[in-house]
């Protein structure tokens, strides 16, 4: 009787057979469009997805005409003469994320390890809380507090510092050359490890708390101090997931706009120097597109964001495949 | 002599825990250090130019006073028009993956793209956007960004649909079902009612993130100086007013680029945790 309640019906109403055949049609007609639509809303995920690969795809083809698979590897970015080449910004990116990750996935590793394993119980909700607060932080604030704060004190103490002191170190003194212009490569990737820190950091510790407390009880009981623990059961255990987490954070970072935007100094080339300017595929499209005037520079940088998503395409793809891996084991 | 080196070995592990402790005692203070030291300078910068004017009046040419107003509402209309647009789609595609497809293949495959498109660069979207909307009507829209934001809000609230169905016990489900109720209703009157506060938890979660989005408003809703309602003309939000002002060589713009970073970041803290408390909330009952 609960298509009465439903149809809102007087009980009386339904023992007429007309009546009640109506009402359940009505419930089969319902259930066909509501499922329908939700099926496709679910395809329209799909579309999307698909419709942003071929949007970027055609909106680049100018540039693939004009360049060719030169286009990658060409160093040249004049607007004037129209002649464009992706390999400035593409060593960029890269660089700036390797800084970031060599930075930041030790720093994250050993807030998630401290978190876990360390950290007196009272605390680690409201810190473990507070990370996962950070990991929210919209990047802008990190470019103006890196552009305000951090380049100026950058520019007049650590870079002056590192340019003196490797002046002779043979490899280093290419790395640290140049004058400190505060903005540069380094910089960016100084920010970038600062921005991901709370967003691996609140997802490892997660894949670390699906390590099943017995494993870490028994170890402990046979006498394993807190880093054998960490080092021979936790991290065992859960590397997948902790490899997913970095990829992630790296996903973030190859992408990330506006942290890097602010300090990267917009150069389209490569210098041995990680401390001269440089810049990065987000940071070119953001700097130049809306002032882009021609088919070709628009469509260049167009190829520019296919080529960005591409590369962390490939890059979350793997992370989810890591991730759910882990999720697997679990039992989820 | 045995007894000697097993001594040795103890020492040495515990030497070895000792340093690995320190170390990652080192790297959660640093690190939280780092984030509450920019934090710290956010509100002493910011809180310097806030002011009742910051919220009445618009942004100023430089050398001017002025406020925010503008970029505000611009902010407020974008996002609550990509709430507007994202989310309905989010919770039906959730649902499909939930409820009819649960399991479907799609569902896995969705589920996968679905969260490539979490973490997509939102460069990538804005570009996007600007390809199928600005190019195509011949100039920029607040419409527009309102689609880019979409597309950011989309995964947000397919996943947390997805995943707060699922919370949902079967026998619930299966109760109403014996009683006579059709999927469609038995999805709307019992799923929805049972996951909602989850559901609104991942909106709210959503509106966070898009909160400080900044790349893909700059070329889809552009910028504007002056106020407007106008969908269909560029309008001025609070991240691309941060971006144009923070990079400016005036000092009273540069001034209202702290301001307008540190209303956002009270924004989607303060979101981040009614969130929170909404989803204890639920676990408690």
């Amino acid at each position: 009787m609960i298509d009465v309640a439903v149809a809102g019906t007087d009980i009386a109403f339904v023992d007429d057979p007309e009546r009640r055949a109506r009402i359940l049609r009505r419930f089969r007609l319902g259930d066909g469009i509501f499922r329908s639509i939700t099926l496709i809303a679910a395809c329209a995920v799909l579309v999307l997805l698909t419709g942003v690969i071929v949007t970027l795809v055609y909106g680049s083809l100018p540039a693939w005409r004009a360049y060719g698979w030169e286009f990658i590897v060409s160093l040249r970015w004049n607007p004037v003469t129209e002649n464009f080449g992706a390999l400035p910004a593409i060593y960029g990116t890269l660089l700036t994320s390797f800084i970031a990750m060599l930075i930041g996935v030790p720093i994250s590793l050993g807030i998630a390890f401290f978190l876990t394993e360390i950290c007196p119980n009272r605390l680690r909700r409201s810190i473990g809380i507070a990370v996962e607060l950070l990991a929210g932080i919209p990047s802008i604030i990190y470019g103006i507090w890196g552009l305000f704060v951090f380049a100026p004190w950058f520019q007049a103490h650590l870079q002056p510092f590192l340019i003196d002191n490797f002046a002779n170190v043979p490899v280093l003194n290419q790395l640290f050359a140049g004058p400190p212009y505060g903005v540069g490569l380094l910089t960016a990737g100084l920010i970038l490890s600062i921005m991901v820190l709370p967003f691996i950091t609140s997802i490892t510790r997660e894949v670390f708390e699906t390590v099943p407390p017995v494993l870490k009880e028994a170890a402990y009981g046979i006498g394993c101090t807190r880093w054998e623990v960490m080092r021979r059961v936790v991290l065992p255990y859960s590397r997948v997931g902790v490899i997913g987490a970095i990829m992630l954070g790296l996903g973030r970072a190859l992408g990330e706009t506006m942290a890097v935007t602010f300090v990267i100094g917009n150069a389209h080339r490569i210098v041995p120097s990680i401390l001269a300017p440089g810049t990065t595929i987000s940071a070119t499209i953001a700097n130049e597109f809306t002032e882009a005037v021609g088919e070709l520079y628009t469509a260049s940088m167009v190829a520019l964001g296919l080529i960005l998503f591409f590369i962390t395409f490939v890059v979350l793809v793997i992370a989810r495949l890591m991730l759910m891996r882990i999720a697997q084991k679990e039992g989820k | 002599m045995a007894l000697a080196v097993a001594d040795a070995r103890y020492r040495r592990r515990r030497w070895r825990n000792w340093i690995a402790t320190a170390l990652a005692a080192a790297a959660a203070s640093i690190g939280l250090t780092w984030l509450v030291l920019i934090l710290l300078v956010l509100v002493v910068k910011g809180m310097g130019g806030l002011s009742l004017a910051v919220f009445t009046e618009m942004t100023p040419p430089p050398g001017y006073d002025g406020g925010l107003l503008n970029p505000i509402v611009g902010s407020l209309v974008l996002t609550s028009l990509a709430v507007l647009l994202g989310t309905p789609l989010g919770i039906l595609a959730g649902t499909y993956m939930a409820e009819y497809g649960r399991y479907a293949k799609l569902t896995v495959v969705v589920r996968f793209i679905n969260d490539i498109l979490l973490s997509a660069p939102s460069i990538v979207i804005g570009l996007f956007v600007y390809e199928i909307m600005v190019a195509q009507m011949g100039h920029f829209s607040a419409l527009a960004g309102a689609v880019a934001l979409a597309m950011i809000v989309l995964p947000v609230v397919v996943r947390a649909t997805e995943d707060m169905l699922l919370l949902v016990p079967d026998t619930l489900r299966e109760a109403s079902s014996a009683l006579g109720l059709p999927r469609w209703l038995v999805i709307r009157h019992v799923a929805y009612r049972a996951a909602k506060a989850g559901i609104i938890t991942g909106i709210l979660l959503a509106i966070a993130r898009i909160t400080g989005e900044t790349a893909p408003l700059m070329f889809t809703a552009l910028n504007n100086q002056f106020f407007s309602w106008n969908l269909n003309a560029p309008i001025a939000s609070l991240p691309v007013v941060i971006f144009q002002f923070a990079l400016s060589p005036y000092e009273d713009w540069q001034q209202l680029a702290w301001t307008g970073a540190l209303l956002i970041t009270f924004a989607v803290l303060g979101l981040s945790i009614l969130a929170r408390v909404l989803s204890a909330k639920k676990v408690s009952t």
